[in-house]
C-alpha cells in the first residue's frame, strides 16, 4: 500500500508541475501581449507599457519568470491583482469555500437522487422504471446547467417566490466567518436564522449543479451494477439466502470502485459547471472570481485561480484513486483490473 | 471495419430513436446551412416599436427581444454559429488528437512517455476552465473560440487512439504489412487508423455535444461570440436580464441547445451500443438460441 501511495503521490507532483507549466505558457507563450491587451483602447504610450512590463517582470527571460512564478506559488504567493491591488491568494481564500460548499451540496443531492435510481434501473433492467430513469438521465446530461439555473429562477424565484435567486445569505442576517462554509458556520454558532437563510440560498444552485452530476452518476453506477449483476458471487449470495438489501449492498460494494474512478475523472466537468452556475446565481465563488478576472483582463488573478482550481482537481483525482485502491485490493497490489 | 458498418446500418434500421435523433441533427444542419433563406427577418434589425412581443405575436412567431429583433430569426442564425463552431472544433481537435495518439502509441518509448505526461497534465484541467483561460489570453470571437475548444479537447482523442494503437501494432495484419515493407506512415494511416475509426466516431459524436454546450457557456459568460453575432449563448445571457418580463428570451435558446445536444447524445450512445462487440455477441447468441 505504501509503494502505491508513494507512486501516486510522485505522479501527482509531476502532474502539478505540468499544470503549472501549462498555466504559465497560456499566459506567456500565446500570441498577443498581455500588457497590450490590458491597455487596449486606453491612452497609454509605448514607454509606459515597457515600464509596466518591467514592473511586473515580463521583460525577464521566460525561464526566470517561470521559476519566480513557481517558487512563489509553492510558498502561497500568487502575485497581486492588477485591478484590485490585493494579493491573489487572499482573493482565492475568500472565494474557494463558497465553491466548496456549493460543490459538496450538489454532490449530496446527486448521490441521494442517483443511487436509488441506478439500483432500481439495474435490478429491473428493461422495465418501465429503467427506461424512464435512462431517459431522465439523458435529459439531465443534455441540459446546459446555466439554462436549467435560469429556468429554476424563473419558476421558483420569480413566479413562486419560494427561493432567493442569488447570493449566500439574506442581507439582514449576520454570521461570523469561521470555516467560510456558511451552513457549517451557522451550525457551529447555533444561529438557526442564518442556517435557514443559507439553506434557502443554497437550494437552487445546488440543485442546478446536482442535476448534471446526478445524471452522470446514475448512468455510470447503473452500468457498473449491470456488470456485477450477472457475476457468480451474486448468484451464490442469493443461493445462501441473504436478504435482498444485503445482496444489493454487496453489489454496490463491487460496482463502487469503477464508479468512483469515472466520477473522479468527471469532477473536471463538474468544476467547470460550478463556474457557470456561480455566475447564474451570483454565487461569490472562485468560478465567478475567474470570470470577472477574465473580463477585467486581470492576468495574475486568472493565472493564480486557474492554477489553484486545477490543483484542487488533481488532488480530487488522487483522492479517488486512493479510495479506489482501498475499496479494490487488486489495485494496490499492482494486479491488473479487468 | 465492415462489421462496424454493418452493425451501424442494422442499428439505424432498427432503432427509431436513433433515426429520430439523426433526423433532428440533419434538420438543424439544414437550418444552419440555409439560415439566411429561412430566417423571416434580418437577425440584427431592430424594431423598437415592437419590442418584447411575446411568442405568437403577429409577424413574430417566437416574439421579439428587448431591441425588437425577431427571436426566430436570431435562433435560426444562432444554429449556424453553434454548428459551425461545433463541427470545426471537433474536426480540428480530432485530427490533432488522432495524430498524437497514433504517433504516441505506435512509437512507444520516450515519445509515448512524454506525450502521455502532457496528456495527463492537460486532463488535469477542468474542460471549461481551460477554455476560459485560453479565451482570456487570446480574446473572444468565433475563431478564437474554436481555437480554445481545440486546445482543450484534442487530448480526449489522443488518449483513446494511443490505447487502441498500442494493442493493434502487435497484431498479425500490422506485422505482416510491416514485413511486406510498408512505411511507418502507411502502417499508421493505412492499416491501424481504419481499424479504430469506430470508437473515434463515437467519441467525436459525443464531443460535438460537449463542444456546443461549451461554446454556449462561453458566450453566456460574455467570453464568446461578439454581440453582433446572434449565438444561442449570447441570446440566453441577454434574456437572463429580462427573465421577469419576457420568459421566452432565456427559455427558447436553451430549448434549442438542449434539443441539439440531446440528439447528439442519443446518437452517440446508440452508435456506441451498436459497435460494442459485447452487445453484438449477446445479440448473436440470442439469435442462435
Amino acid at each position: 500500500m505504501l509503494r502505491f501511495l508513494l507512486r501516486r503521490l510522485g505522479q501527482t507532483v509531476l502532474v502539478a508541475f505540468g499544470v503549472s507549466l501549462i498555466v504559465f505558457s497560456l499566459v506567456h507563450l500565446t500570441p498577443g501581449d498581455p500588457v497590450d491587451a490590458l491597455f487596449a483602447g486606453e491612452n497609454v504610450t509605448a514607454e509606459q507599457k515597457a515600464e509596466y512590463r518591467r514592473l511586473i517582470g515580463l521583460d525577464r527571460p521566460l525561464t526566470e519568470q517561470y521559476l519566480s512564478f513557481a517558487v512563489g506559488a509553492v510558498q502561497g504567493d500568487l502575485g497581486e491583482s492588477i485591478r484590485r491591488g490585493v494579493p491573489v491568494s487572499s482573493l482565492i481564500l475568500e472565494t474557494l469555500p463558497a465553491t466548496l460548499e456549493l460543490t459538496l451540496a450538489a454532490l449530496i443531492i446527486a448521490v441521494v437522487i442517483a443511487v436509488p435510481v441506478a439500483i432500481v434501473s439495474a435490478l429491473r433492467q428493461g422495465s418501465l422504471w429503467d427506461r424512464g430513469g435512462s431517459v431522465t438521465a439523458l435529459f439531465g446530461i443534455s441540459m446546459p446547467s446555466f439554462w436549467l439555473g435560469i429556468m429554476l429562477i424563473l419558476i421558483f424565484s420569480v413566479n413562486l417566490r419560494m427561493f432567493p435567486a442569488g447570493g449566500r445569505l439574506d442581507v439582514d442576517v449576520e454570521l461570523e466567518r469561521i470555516t467560510g462554509l456558511v451552513v457549517i458556520d451557522a451550525l457551529l454558532q447555533r444561529n438557526w436564522t442564518a442556517l435557514g437563510s443559507a439553506l434557502q440560498h443554497l437550494a437552487l444552485p445546488a440543485v442546478t449543479l446536482g442535476t448534471a452530476i446526478a445524471a452522470t452518476l446514475a448512468r455510470v453506477l447503473r452500468s457498473g451494477l449491470l456488470e456485477v449483476k450477472n457475476q457468480d458471487f451474486v448468484e451464490a449470495l442469493r443461493a445462501r439466502g441473504l436478504s435482498f438489501p444485503r445482496v444489493v449492498r454487496h453489489m454496490l460494494r463491487n460496482a463502487l470502485p469503477a464508479t468512483i474512478t469515472v466520477m473522479g475523472v468527471r469532477i473536471g466537468v463538474l468544476l467547470g459547471g460550478a463556474i457557470v452556475v456561480e455566475t447564474v446565481f451570483s454565487w461569490p465563488g472562485i468560478g465567478r472570481l475567474i470570470v470577472e478576472a477574465v473580463r477585467n483582463r486581470d492576468y495574475p488573478v486568472v493565472q493564480g485561480s486557474v492554477l489553484v482550481l486545477a490543483i484542487v482537481f488533481v488532488a480530487v483525482n488522487l483522492a479517488t484513486d486512493l479510495l479506489h485502491g482501498w475499496l479494490d485490493p487488486r489495485v494496490k497490489h499492482g494486479r491488473s483490473v479487468a | 471495419m465492415s462489421v462496424s458498418v454493418r452493425a451501424l446500418y442494422r442499428f439505424f434500421d432498427r432503432s427509431w430513436l436513433a433515426m429520430a435523433a439523426l433526423a433532428v441533427l440533419v434538420l438543424f444542419i439544414v437550418v444552419g446551412l440555409f439560415a439566411p433563406l429561412l430566417a423571416p427577418y434580418d437577425p440584427n434589425v431592430q424594431d423598437l416599436a415592437n419590442r418584447l412581443q411575446p411568442p405568437l405575436a403577429p409577424g413574430h412567431l417566437l416574439g421579439t427581444d428587448v431591441l425588437g429583433r425577431d427571436v426566430l430569426s436570431r435562433l435560426i442564425h444562432g444554429t449556424r454559429v453553434s454548428l459551425v463552431v461545433g463541427f470545426a472544433a471537433v474536426a480540428l481537435s480530432g485530427v490533432i488528437g488522432v495524430a498524437v495518439g497514433l504517433i504516441s502509441g505506435y512509437f512507444g518509448g520516450w515519445i509515448d512517455t512524454v506525450f502521455m505526461r502532457i496528456v495527463d497534465a492537460w486532463l488535469a484541467f477542468p474542460f471549461l476552465l481551460m477554455a476560459i483561460a485560453v479565451v482570456a489570453i487570446i480574446g473572444g470571437g468565433l475563431q478564437n473560440i474554436v481555437i480554445a475548444l481545440v486546445v482543450t479537447s484534442w487530448v480526449v482523442y489522443a488518449r483513446l487512439v494511443r490505447g487502441e494503437t498500442l494493442s493493434l501494432r502487435e497484431r498479425e495484419f500490422v506485422l505482416s504489412a510491416r514485413g511486406l515493407g510498408a512505411s511507418r506512415l502507411r502502417l499508421m494511416v493505412g492499416h491501424i487508423l481504419p481499424s479504430i475509426i469506430a470508437p473515434i466516431l463515437v467519441v467525436a459524436t459525443l464531443e460535438l455535444g460537449v463542444v456546443i454546450v461549451t461554446e454556449a457557456s462561453l458566450s453566456f459568460l460574455g467570453l464568446g461570440a461578439d454581440a453582433s453575432q446572434p449565438s444561442w449563448g449570447n441570446m440566453l445571457a441577454d434574456g437572463r436580464a429580462y427573465v421577469t418580463q419576457a420568459w421566452w428570451l432565456a427559455t427558447l435558446p436553451g430549448v434549442a441547445i438542449f434539443v441539439v445536444v440531446l440528439a447528439v447524445n442519443v446518437l452517440g450512445d446508440g452508435i456506441r451500443d451498436a459497435l460494442d462487440p459485447r452487445q453484438e455477441t449477446a445479440r448473436r447468441t440470442k439469435e442462435l438460441l
